[in-house]
């Protein structure tokens, strides 16, 4: 139905495609995968027309609906054909409630009012959000958010849907909810599916082929099975699958507990040895409050020396504002907060700095310099280390980035690490992280996974917030679950994410606990043998 | 039209935003015409009381307050000015300041000086009558959603319009964007004063702000904004040429109604054949916008009446100034006292509070199904 033919683009002297073939059919979901700023989002501009009106560069080829090409109009034009839903759906709300962001789009194309009407409820019942429908957009919760973004373009009927990362930024329940939505769309209304994202263990069950960016500007399409059995990105599942040698490759976690009775008998890894535990910062009954909602209620919370504790928690259960407390900037309505024997919301910001390190969810808020090196310059005199600390950090967790780049060139993964070594210029004992995890591939995540367990090492005591049930049980010593401002369940992952169904990763699912990561299955595999 | 003869109006939904604005700037009106503080104190309180009545649960009903807080620093400013910069020689002495002396340069400004009760009343009555025009404004701002206003303007200037509802959208996000960067700042060490601080905390604002703008205009893109409804190019320089036509009419107007010097032909009638052509010109130009409106409010006898109101207590007014000078403009030496008709239009602005439905999204409804 859709066909990309021959497309290429590039920026000056960079090569982001080349020679692209695509064909999307209908009712069919196709995911593009690929390792960050391979070009997925490009892939996708070209089909909404996005690319290169709003990103310059020199798009060739053509891009054919239905056999007429439509690669000369603008998105406006397109948008009875393609409905596109970008990473942040907050970002393009034009309207302020849910009711008439369902409308704008048809009321451009000049639906008629009745025809509105209909649709808007029809919509509303299908994405099952009709009780959203009078709510401020800005108030909804992260899936809310997204889910209305997707019934906003479909109201306009289009042929394909486009979305961008639609999930990487939701909680796991969250994110199940909107690919519910998704599959139910492609099912029951023949919808086409063009969807990038890089969190392929939630996608890939849904997916019926998947576009492989690979990085070069080739792409390859195939079936999952077949695309994902030699992909450098795959999900958990398959990497269990490639271990065990499975064939075909497991795509679901049902598909996958078939096949694991045929395994050797594994001994499962033994209890990781309590450590002596050093506590760093002790935190009492600390509460905090937003007007009325009571966003943090009496948590008790230990960080020691050496030792990686993971918040864990639906959007808005409160792991922001428990970071920012702990931290001391933001402010607690009562509870004590005990950092090395003081409390760091009663000491100035640059003592405060040096007690407790905080990574905000936006890496980029703290950088504003127009290279690295003139950040890591600042970073120093600011923490008055010598010249070179921050620059060393910074090898020491992304070596190789250039001194003369711009912060803002940096991919996501060297931003946060930029941004992680200018505050651990100030030598802060204990560390927190507000979603790190964000815009990361598997790579970057294990990158990610290394450096917080490098930090550990070195005796600091980290705090990390994430959505991501993978990367946690790769770095958690232990686990805290957030529910509506208080501690639902905390201890050693093995526990903690065994327990819950929603939080339990892939290899948990097939193998059941204590199984958490492949790399375990792979050593006891390798004892098996030897 | 069955239903609506009910004192409340019937059902509850949102009154026409028009309705709510030709209402207040009625009211507004009214108040500047005049400096009595009792007729002033009754217009402001009759627009507080349809306020609290009519507010919709909308963040903008909200904002009410802001405004209220402003027309107190209205009238405090005001008041002080005239002490500062001195007021009549003549008159009652309250407190006898010093005059500051001024060099040569500065003739005409006198600084402190003595204070005499005509001048605090005078500056009082005055700063009342700017507070009621703000209370006003305020009122229907938060009556009204300022956005549903905004696309309820005709075709034509939809563009214009949509432009205005973005930039007042991205408003409260910017406010976001800046206290995350003002606490993200704080976590690291860096320049502390002058230029540098500055930067630091405008750098990554603009940076964000831009990107948002960006993503925004994408998404306003691939959801169909600024379709072209099929317009050939002679009827695109057709309405060119009748919107430029109109705009040097209007000009011309205006400038020959303001200089008396100039020939009074060019006045009045260049104006008005100006306000035609510019009509022609925007009709012309909202046939090329292709678009239909999802769910408009409709227009029905609550907004008559609030219109109607709105339009009775400006000319009341008018007619309070023009015939009962001593009651609309009372002297500073006198105590002010009200006529029957101008306490006619200090209280027919309450009656939108009884003849309009409840808003859909009333706060006091929300509690009550709470």
């Amino acid at each position: 139905m859709i066909e990309l033919r021959g497309i290429g683009f590039r920026y000056e002297e960079h090569e982001v495609l080349r020679s692209v073939d695509l064909t999307l059919d209908e009712g069919e979901l196709v995911l593009v995968s690929g390792r960050t700023g391979v070009g997925k989002s490009t892939l996708l501009g070209v089909v909404t027309g996005l690319v290169p009106r709003f990103t310059g560069g020199v798009l060739t080829g053509d891009v054919l609906l239905d056999g007429t090409s439509i690669v000369e109009q603008p998105p406006r034009e397109r948008a009875h054909l393609v409905g596109y839903v970008g990473q942040d759906p907050l970002a393009g709300f034009v309207a302020d409630t849910v009711e008439e962001e369902l409308a704008y789009g048809m009321e451009q194309l000049a639906i008629a009012p009745e025809t509105m009407r209909r649709r808007v409820e029809e919509t509303l019942d299908l994405l099952g959000i009709a009780d959203l429908r009078s709510r401020d957009l800005r108030t909804l919760s992260g899936g809310q958010q997204q889910r209305v973004a997707i019934g906003s373009v479909l109201t306009t009927h289009p042929r394909v849907l486009v979305l961008d990362e639609p999930t990487s930024a939701l909680d796991p329940t969250a994110a199940e909810d909107v690919l519910a939505t998704i599959t139910r769309l492609v099912h029951d209304l023949g919808l086409t599916v063009l969807l990038a994202e890089h969190r392929l263990e939630r996608v890939v069950p849904f997916a019926d082929r998947i576009a492989l960016v690979a990085g070069d500007g080739s792409i390859r399409v195939g079936p999952p099975g077949q695309v994902l059995a030699d992909s450098p990105v795959v999900p958990p599942l398959v990497e269990l699958g490639r271990l065990a040698g499975w064939e075909p490759l497991p795509l679901t976690v049902r598909d996958a507990r078939r096949r694991a009775r045929e395994l050797p008998p594994l001994v499962a890894p033994a209890p990781v040895a309590v450590r002596e535990s050093v506590p760093r910062l002790a935190a009492r009954g600390v509460t905090v409050v937003h007007g009325s909602h009571v966003a943090v209620r009496e948590i008790d919370l230990t960080l020691s020396v050496g030792q990686v504790t993971v918040l864990m928690g639906r959007n808005g259960s409160g792991k922001s504002s428990l970071i920012w407390a702990l931290q001391g900037t933001g402010r607690r309505a009562s509870g004590t907060v005990d950092v090395d024997g003081e409390d760091p919301a009663a000491l100035a910001p640059a003592q405060r700095r040096t007690h407790v390190g905080l990574v905000p969810q936006t890496a980029a808020d703290l950088l504003y310099l127009e290279t690295v090196a003139d950040e890591c310059a600042a970073a120093d005199t600011g923490a008055g280390s010598e010249p070179g600390t921050c620059r060393g950090l910074l090898d020491r967790l992304a070596p190789g980035i250039d001194d003369a780049i711009h912060p803002r060139d940096l991919s996501e993964g060297q931003r946060l690490a930029l941004a992680l070594s200018i505050v651990l210029t100030a030598r802060p004992p204990v560390v927190l992280l507000d979603e790190p995890t964000r815009g990361l591939d598997y790579a970057g995540k294990a990158e990610l996974a290394r450096i917080v367990a490098d930090l550990a090492t070195h005796g600091r005591a980290v705090l990390l917030a994430t959505h991501d049930v993978e990367f946690a049980a790769h770095v958690a010593d232990e686990v805290v679950v957030l529910a509506d401002g208080e501690i639902v369940s905390s201890g050693p992952p093995r526990r903690v994410l065994a327990e819950s169904p929603s939080f339990a990763p892939q290899v948990t699912k097939v193998l059941g606990a204590p199984w958490l990561v492949v790399e375990q299955v792979a050593a006891a595999l390798a004892g098996g043998a030897r | 039209m069955t239903g609506s003869a009910a004192p409340s109006s019937g059902l509850p939904r949102d009154l026409h935003p028009i309705a709510w604005w030709t209402w207040a700037i009625g009211l507004a009106t009214a108040a500047s015409l005049t400096t009595n503080p009792l007729l002033l104190l009754f217009v402001m309180g009759s627009a507080t009381v349809v306020v609290m009545a009519r507010r919709s649960g909308h963040p903008f009903g909200r904002s009410f307050r802001l405004y209220v807080w402003l027309a107190v620093l209205t009238v405090v400013l005001r008041v002080v000015f005239r002490i500062v910069f001195g007021g009549q020689e003549v008159g009652h002495v309250l407190l006898d300041l010093p005059e500051v002396p001024l060099p040569d340069w500065a003739a005409g400004v006198r600084l402190l000086g003595p204070v005499t009760s005509e001048a605090l009343l005078a500056g009082l009555y005055d700063g009342l009558r700017l507070a009621a025009i703000i209370l006003c404004v305020g009122a229907a701002n938060s009556l009204a959603n300022p956005k549903r206003l905004l696309a309820s303007v005709p075709p034509a200037l939809y563009e214009i319009g949509t432009a205005l509802v973005v930039a007042v959208t991205i408003f409260p996000q910017l406010a976001d964007s800046a206290r995350r960067v003002r606490a993200a700042q704080a976590l690291r060490g860096g320049a502390t004063s002058g230029v540098g601080r500055l930067r630091r905390f405008l750098v990554p604002v603009l940076e964000d702000a831009l990107e948002r703008s960006l993503s925004l205009a994408a998404g306003m893109d691939t959801r169909g904004y600024g379709r072209s409804g099929g317009a050939t190019r002679r009827e695109r320089r057709m309405t060119g040429s009748l919107l430029l036509l109109a705009l040097i009419g209007i000009c011309v107007g205006t400038y020959a109604w303001l200089d008396p010097t100039a020939p009074q032909v060019l006045a009045l009638p260049m104006l008005g054949a100006g306000v035609v052509v510019a009509a022609l010109g925007l009709v012309s130009a909202g046939r090329r916008v292709h678009r239909t409106r999802y769910r408009p409010d409709p227009w029905r006898t609550p907004e008559l009446l609030t219109v109607g109101t709105g339009l009775a207590v400006a000319v009341l007014g008018w007619w309070v100034a023009h015939t009962q000078v001593v009651v609309a403009y009372p002297g500073v030496d006198v105590a002010p006292y009200l006529s029957p008709a101008a306490l006619l239009v200090g209280v027919l602005g309450m009656v939108p509070a009884v003849a309009t439905p409840v808003p859909a999204s009333s706060p006091i409804r929300r509690e009550v199904l709470a």
